[in-house]
């Protein structure tokens, strides 16, 4: 056994180490994504926002976690014991275990021996992996929804359920453009295929599917405007209406982990990851290469993850029919229309820059939908102006 | 009612036509989040940082009582129990006792309010007692962070009544709704009341 771990050492610790670094750093992350959250929030509303403990509130995270951990565990007498406790841990574990494929800094596909900046390197199926894994978290929220007892928790999780299915569909269907160009799931080989130049960024040639997989990304991390299943004005609280303490915090965290990993991967499969313009890859670069390259991808996904919560506070929340309409009406035919236009690309031999005109397609729907609603909208007034029988509005 | 009459009451509305533009969701969602910039980058936070900054309390703030007292020192209270019986929320309570005549201190009044003691947490911050009173022995100042760790406390008695005026008086934040008796200096409203010809009906300022 232990001549068996010496033996696997080499290749054990850089796995180790990385699985550390997820583990030491997400939950700290999670905290202090809520400070910033909170001071985004603030900033917005022309407020100031946490301030008291530390310089500038720095430390407010570090007392909340304080304040949570001990706080008195509440268990409802109404609730499946079991269940209500597997669900939050539940949901935090399928939340970091997406992070396992996820590269969180410049790793080359060569995959030398030694440290790299991702738990298990060359995955060939990483996306379809973190696709499915993520996808699972669903099961958090309806397992947690339930097991309250509780009929909002009920509302919150079937409401999640009904939304996780239909945007896992958009999310899957916009990536595969992705996917099909490059030939390859495997992230980091999606990465470097946009390492030549600006240009070769996917965001340059799938901005439709990029506005997809950001929409339904959102959708599935539930965050405001897709926040139906935690929405407080009807709901209470959603599928978390019974938890509290530190059974509360691990469904937030899981939520922010998602976060974490949705900007990660708009990032990453998009714009660029770690490459940016004369910065060489990360192929035998040297340690400060790395580092920078550490830092391009860093800096990109905070300005995402700060889009995401500036959205926040910027957009109202769907009603729950909307939210269908656009994911089964809006998002799953854009996402297929891309999809052909990337066959017909690859199958002709054009160059994918040509995908750019898809970005016309949006507009086109727009065009659709709004005639369509103008329709309904003088239909319903001639009816009023001339024949006026009770008619039921409808607005879809 | 005929069908055609009820017809003519009612005026439709036309609903606003949807243009392209509103259908494609992405210009309103780019005005929202400059929206949200703009107030995110204009760094002028409405916030006033409470326990560094007090606030400016206006004028006829009905804060917490106070008891004046006379230029002697003594409590202006007469005992009369006007505010006592005036109180909507029953929060006063006097017991009111003869002065003692033999002192040369006290030979000008004849009662005096034994106990006088206000339940800070039942009063409704009306301001009918001060405006019963017929001496202007009680009012309401502008101390408006009152706070305690248990309800005995809230229960304020003369003395820690007779102390709020001692700590209010010299504040230049006087009430300005009574001017019958002499005010602080900083009562605008005595002022006017002594400038002014006296008000018609009650004489009262309300």
């Amino acid at each position: 056994m232990i001549q068996l771990l010496t033996d696997a050492w080499p290749t054990l610790w850089p796995i180790l180490a990385a699985i550390a670094i997820i583990l030491a750093v997400v939950p700290f992350l999670g905290l202090y994504m809520t400070f910033i959250e909170r001071k985004i929030a603030a900033y917005v509303q022309d407020r100031v926002g946490p301030n008291r403990v530390g310089p500038f509130g720095l430390f407010q995270a570090v007392a909340d976690g304080i304040k949570i951990f001990l706080k008195e565990q509440i268990i409802p007498d109404h609730v499946y014991t079991v269940l209500y406790f597997i669900a939050p841990t539940f949901s935090l574990m399928t939340a970091m275990f997406a992070l396992v494929v996820m590269p969180f800094g410049p790793v080359a596909t060569d995959y030398k021996e030694g440290f790299r900046f991702i738990v298990a390197p060359g995955i060939d199926i990483g996306i379809l992996m973190m696709v499915a894994i993520s996808s699972l978290s669903a099961y958090g929220i309806i397992v947690g929804g339930w097991a309250s007892n509780n009929k909002y928790s009920v509302y919150g999780a079937i409401r999640s359920c009904a939304q996780f299915i239909s945007y896992e569909i958009p999310l899957g269907l916009s990536l595969l453009g992705v996917i099909a160009i490059t030939g390859s799931l495997n992230i980091e080989k999606i990465v470097a295929v946009q390492s030549a130049s600006l240009l070769d960024w996917n965001v340059f040639w799938q901005p439709l599917a990029l506005l997809v997989f950001f929409t339904s990304a959102l959708a599935e991390t539930n965050r405001l405007p897709f926040d139906l299943p935690e929405c407080e004005q009807e709901l209470v609280g959603g599928f978390h209406t019974e938890y509290s303490g530190i059974k509360f915090v691990l469904f937030f965290l899981a939520e922010y982990t998602h976060i974490v990993t949705v900007s990660f991967l708009t990032v990453l499969l998009f714009f660029g990851g770690w490459h940016f313009p004369g910065l060489p890859g990360p192929s035998g670069a040297s340690l400060v290469v790395l580092l920078l390259g550490l830092l391009v991808l860093l800096i990109k996904v905070s300005l995402v993850v700060g889009l995401i919560m500036l959205l926040r506070w910027a957009l109202p929340r769907f009603r729950f029919d909307q939210l269908m309409g656009l994911a089964w009406k809006g998002l799953i035919p854009l996402a297929l229309a891309n999809l052909v236009g990337v066959a017909v690309v690859l199958t002709l031999g054009l160059p994918k820059h040509l995908l750019l005109i898809t970005a016309a397609l949006p507009v086109a729907a727009a065009y659709y939908s709004a005639a369509k609603f103008n329709q309904t909208v003088s239909t319903e007034s001639s009816l009023r102006a001339g024949l006026a029988r009770k008619q039921a509005v409808s607005y879809e | 009612m005929s069908e055609t009459k009820k017809k003519k009451s009612v005026k439709w509305g036309e609903e606003p036509k949807l243009s392209v533009l509103d259908a494609l969701y992405l210009p309103a969602i780019v005005s929202g989040l400059t929206t949200a910039m703009r107030h995110a980058v204009s760094g002028k936070p409405m916030t006033r940082q409470y326990p560094e900054v007090e606030p400016e309390i206006p004028p006829n703030y009905r804060g917490v009582h106070r008891l004046n007292r006379d230029e002697e020192g003594r409590v202006k209270c007469v005992a009369c129990y006007m505010c006592q019986t005036a109180c909507p929320a029953n929060c006063i309570e006097i017991i009111a006792a003869p002065a003692p005549k033999d002192d040369p201190h006290w030979k000008d009044r004849d009662k005096y309010p034994a106990t006088f003691t206000i339940d800070e947490l039942r009063c409704i911050y009306c301001g009918m007692c001060e405006e019963a009173c017929p001496v202007d022995a009680i009012e309401l100042t502008s101390v408006y962070d009152l706070t305690g760790m248990t309800r005995e406390e809230m229960i304020f008695d003369k003395e820690k009544l007779l102390s709020v005026f001692d700590q209010t008086v010299d504040s230049g934040n006087d009430p300005v709704r009574t001017n019958r008796g002499i005010l602080g200096p900083a009562s605008e409203a005595s002022q006017k009341a002594k400038d002014a010809p006296p008000p018609p009906g009650r004489g009262r300022r309300g």
